[in-house]
């Protein structure tokens, strides 16, 4: 068998009296879209900040591309090829379109040094190119110019996904895509995400289980901190446990 | 806060500026007003003191309360170069700002890792540090400051008249400013200015934020020492007042004064600041009421922050 | 040298106490309301001023203090309500600039009240001979301070950890939308803690004001070591306060006792002669230091 592209071994989180997470087990296998679910406050936001390394475990270890992450921080993770989308819109409001995107391309360690201090960066040729080809695949072309701060909501969420996809990642964590969308805009994310995952692993948490079940290859249920199981999605929406402990019995 | 971006009629606004201020001596000497060149020159240092203090708390977010400490160190950098024979501009600046930049690297590497109120504490703290550190040195003459023997020179030629020190002075900030406008716009200063509008989103997108944070913290540290030994050599003395953390208030009112993040914010202010002291100073010696109320002032009416009084202005 | 080490370990214990009054204060205003105020120290020096002027006038110390301590925590609640309620929300930018405005303004009114010159207040005339202790000699009055500092902090503890409203304020510290959530008047919550915070200020500079000069800029360095002993303890903490508060008094007032003794008999003369002072005076820097290289959020952090 094939090692996983990302394999986490009993991470367990607790702040003060409250137990955030509970041994989790958790593997992604390169090329899958993994749908992370779980009612609200199941600790789903707060696994996605362990496993980008926004906070650090208490014990268990993260295991990714071959590398053991445990001890990285955010942006080596990054580096090492882990991308992150935000629930909350997390754009540079005073940047356009394509500075934001060009951005995320100079953070990439193959873009160079940013510890240039005379140069102009819109002299930098290449990152803008390069942004332009990211913000083509999300049809945001004609919003090049455009300030993100006036960018309608769903094209801020494509932004996003521009950005994050800009740092080349092996596997890309979209934490709610959907949140706060409306029938359209959901559509229009759902049809992103399909295109973005025939070039990127993709783990998925979100709440629009319409999308979810259309979406994932693997699904994986979070309760209460723990994973109750992981399947796919016709089993998950079998399995009594989960219809107990989260779709509720009336389901 | 809006992105820097150069406009080419502020160039050329800046080009002209210069060729007034290459002459400004001579038309002071003119006008039989020589005194007012050293008042000049102490504008252009305080100018390029509060400008390295916005490139922390402007463009890289930082709010420091300890960049008097650097501006003073420059100051004593010099005192004790000059003392001990190194007299030369082209060493006793870099020595200063390479010491000051050093001490901001230690203050940095420690408070970095620290956010919001603690980060103003800190750096308050360690400023204060260094301030009674040099009032305890009986070698550096604790409490009445170090005195400096003679001025630098510069490839040769002395500084000695106003003037020549004047002319000094300015290419020093023009310089800096050059530096400062360019950095702003070049790779760097995208990252520390995306850095203060949202950290996180940058550490997403793989950059190492502190160490983007802790080099503008040591530039603007060095930049500051460079205006500290430059204002060492116009009055003659490496004061210990000049690391109190009062002085950081001060260079912080004139940034706030200029504009917070804008290129010539601490340059504004400088001019303001002291040639408000100048006037003011001249009525009462309690002028410290009347700038105290019209900070109040400033800060009551500009609900949105200080910034944001100057965001239209100066765009 | 035990008399001396005794001796300094008890001025270290009373200016530890006298900080914590100082600290507590101004440890809950960063904490509960996320405001930097920088002024902490102007209510120290003006409260050191009412006090002597008002024992001067009454010609009795205690009448003094009770007067010009009340009067402060009055001059607190004016401040609390026309300036510092609107400064909460703003940004830290215009919390410093608006309070080093006070600074300047409250140094500047004092000089113009009370004049350039330090003003004399004279400690309790019963309390000015020393007290044998066991032995040795100890000035009376800073057992006083000493007896005053512990039973302010004792009441302090009481009711922070014990009452109601110190739960209130316990919680405003770790989380504040969550309190006011609850339905807890977080606004009237700080007015009172501001006010109170006041008041210290004035009994610290009260009662320290017949050992140190009562003159302009006294509340500037005080409030430095007072953001030393915040940044040692944990914002927004109680305890850490204390406990800051405590290590900052007693190393200062050691180091800067016994450590030019000490370097002397370990180093060469005029090494140590240089060496003692500079090092005594940053003593405290560094083991801040030390302390926030291994816990960046202070010793007891408030918030999770």
């Amino acid at each position: 068998m094939t090692e996983a592209l990302l394999s986490v071994r009993k991470l367990s989180r607790r702040f003060a009296a409250v137990e955030a997470l509970k041994e989790v087990d958790f593997t992604v296998e390169a090329g899958e879209v993994h749908a992370l679910i779980g009612p609200n406050g199941a600790g789903k936001t707060t696994f996605i900040h362990h496993v980008t390394g926004f906070l650090l475990a208490d014990s268990g270890s993260i295991h990714f591309a071959g590398r053991d992450v445990t001890a990285l921080s955010m942006h080596q993770r990054v580096a090492a090829g882990m991308a992150r989308s935000y629930q909350i819109t997390n754009v540079f409001l005073g940047l356009s379109v394509l500075d934001n995107v060009a951005l995320a391309v100079q953070g990439r360690p193959d873009a160079g040094s940013s510890f240039r201090f005379w140069a102009p960066v819109t002299a930098d040729r290449r990152l803008f190119e390069e942004a332009q080809h990211f913000i083509a695949q999300l049809g945001l072309e004609k919003h090049s110019a455009t300030l993100a701060g006036n960018l309608a909501h769903g094209d801020q969420r494509a932004l996003e996904l521009a950005m994050a996809l800009a740092t080349r990642p092996k596997m890309l964590l979209l934490d709610e895509p959907m949140a706060g969308a409306g029938p359209e805009e959901s559509a229009r994310m759902v049809e992103l995400i399909e295109h973005l995952a025939r070039q990127v692993t993709i783990v998925l948490v979100e709440h629009d289980m319409a999308a979810v079940f259309r979406l994932a290859d693997r699904v994986s249920v979070l309760v209460n901190g723990q994973l109750i199981c992981t399947a796919s999605p016709e089993a998950v929406r079998a399995d009594p446990e989960v219809r107990r402990a989260y779709l509720g019995d009336a389901a | 806060m809006a992105f820097y971006h150069s406009a080419r009629h502020r160039e050329a606004l800046s080009i002209g500026l210069i060729g007034v201020m290459i002459a400004l001596p001579a038309l002071l000497t003119a006008c039989g007003q020589e005194f007012y060149i050293g008042f000049a020159s102490r504008i252009l240092i305080f100018a390029l003191a509060a400008s390295s203090l916005n490139l922390v708390l402007g463009f890289g977010g930082m709010f420091s309360l300890g960049h008097a400490a650097f501006f003073g160190i420059g100051a004593y950098a010099a005192a004790i170069c000059l003392r001990s024979g190194i007299t030369d501009a082209l060493l006793v600046l870099p020595l200063a700002m390479a010491v000051a930049g050093l001490f901001a690297l230690l203050v940095g590497a420690l408070s970095l890792r620290t956010r919001g109120v603690y980060f103003i504490m800190i750096t308050l703290a360690f400023g204060q540090m260094a301030y009674y550190l040099v009032v305890s040195a009986r070698a550096w003459g604790g409490d009445d400051g170090l005195a400096l023997v003679g001025r630098m020179t510069f490839a040769g030629f002395g500084l000695h008249g106003e003037a020549a020190f004047f002319h000094a002075v300015l290419a020093c900030l023009g310089l800096s400013m050059l530096f400062l406008g360019r950095l702003a716009e070049a790779r760097f200063g995208r990252v520390i200015q995306a850095i203060r509008e949202n950290e996180t989103r940058m550490e997403a997108l793989g950059f190492p934020v502190f160490h983007y944070r802790l080099s503008c913290f040591v530039i603007g540290g060095a930049l500051a020492g460079l205006a500290g030994a430059l204002l060492a050599n116009l009055t003659g003395l490496a004061s210990p007042s000049l690391l109190q953390w009062t002085q950081s208030g001060t260079l912080l009112v004139m940034v706030i004064i200029g504009g917070v993040g804008y290129l010539y914010g601490g340059l504004l202010g400088a001019l303001v600041l002291l040639c408000l002291e100048e006037v003011l100073a001249g009525f009462t010696v309690h002028w410290h009421i009347g700038l105290g109320l019209l900070l109040l002032t400033i800060v009551l009416y500009a609900p949105k922050g200080v910034a944001a009084l100057f965001a239209k202005t100066h765009d | 040298m035990t008399q001396l080490i005794l001796e300094q370990a008890l001025n270290g214990l009373q200016f530890g106490l006298m900080l914590f009054l100082l600290a507590a204060g101004l440890t809950l205003v960063f904490g509960i309301m996320d405001c930097i105020n920088l002024a902490h120290g102007s209510l120290y020096m003006i409260g050191a001023y009412l006090v002597a002027a008002a024992a001067q006038a009454a010609d009795s110390f205690w009448i003094g203090l009770a007067t010009g301590v009340a009067a402060t925590a009055l001059l607190g609640l004016v401040l609390e309500l026309t300036l510092f309620r609107q400064l909460y929300k703003r940004d830290h930018l215009s919390q410093v600039l608006a309070t080093f405005a006070l600074i300047l303004i409250s140094n500047e009114a004092v000089r113009l009240i009370w004049g350039a010159q330090p003003v004399m207040l004279n400690p309790p005339a019963a309390l000015s001979g020393p007290l044998e202790v066991g032995g040795f000699f100890y000035p009376a009055y800073r057992l006083v301070i000493i007896a005053c500092g512990l039973a302010v902090a004792g009441l302090l503890y009481l009711l922070v950890a014990k009452s109601r409203i110190g739960m209130w304020v316990r919680a405003g510290a770790a989380n504040r939308e969550m309190t006011e959530a609850l339905g807890i008047n977080v606004q009237g919550l700080f007015t009172l803690v501001f006010v109170f915070g006041a008041a210290l200020c004035a009994l610290a500079g009260g009662l320290l004001g017949p050992l140190l000069a009562v003159q302009v800029g006294m509340g500037e360095s005080v409030l430095i070591l007072a953001f030393v002993v915040i940044i040692i303890g944990g914002i927004g903490s109680i305890r850490g306060a204390l406990v800051g508060s405590l290590i900052v008094g007693t190393v200062d007032t050691l180091g800067r006792a016994l450590l030019p003794t000490l370097l002397r008999a370990t180093l060469p003369a005029d090494a140590a002669s240089t060496l003692g002072p500079a090092l005594a005076s940053i003593l405290i820097y560094l083991l801040m230091a030390g302390i926030l290289f291994f816990k960046p959020q202070g010793l007891f952090p408030a918030r999770a």
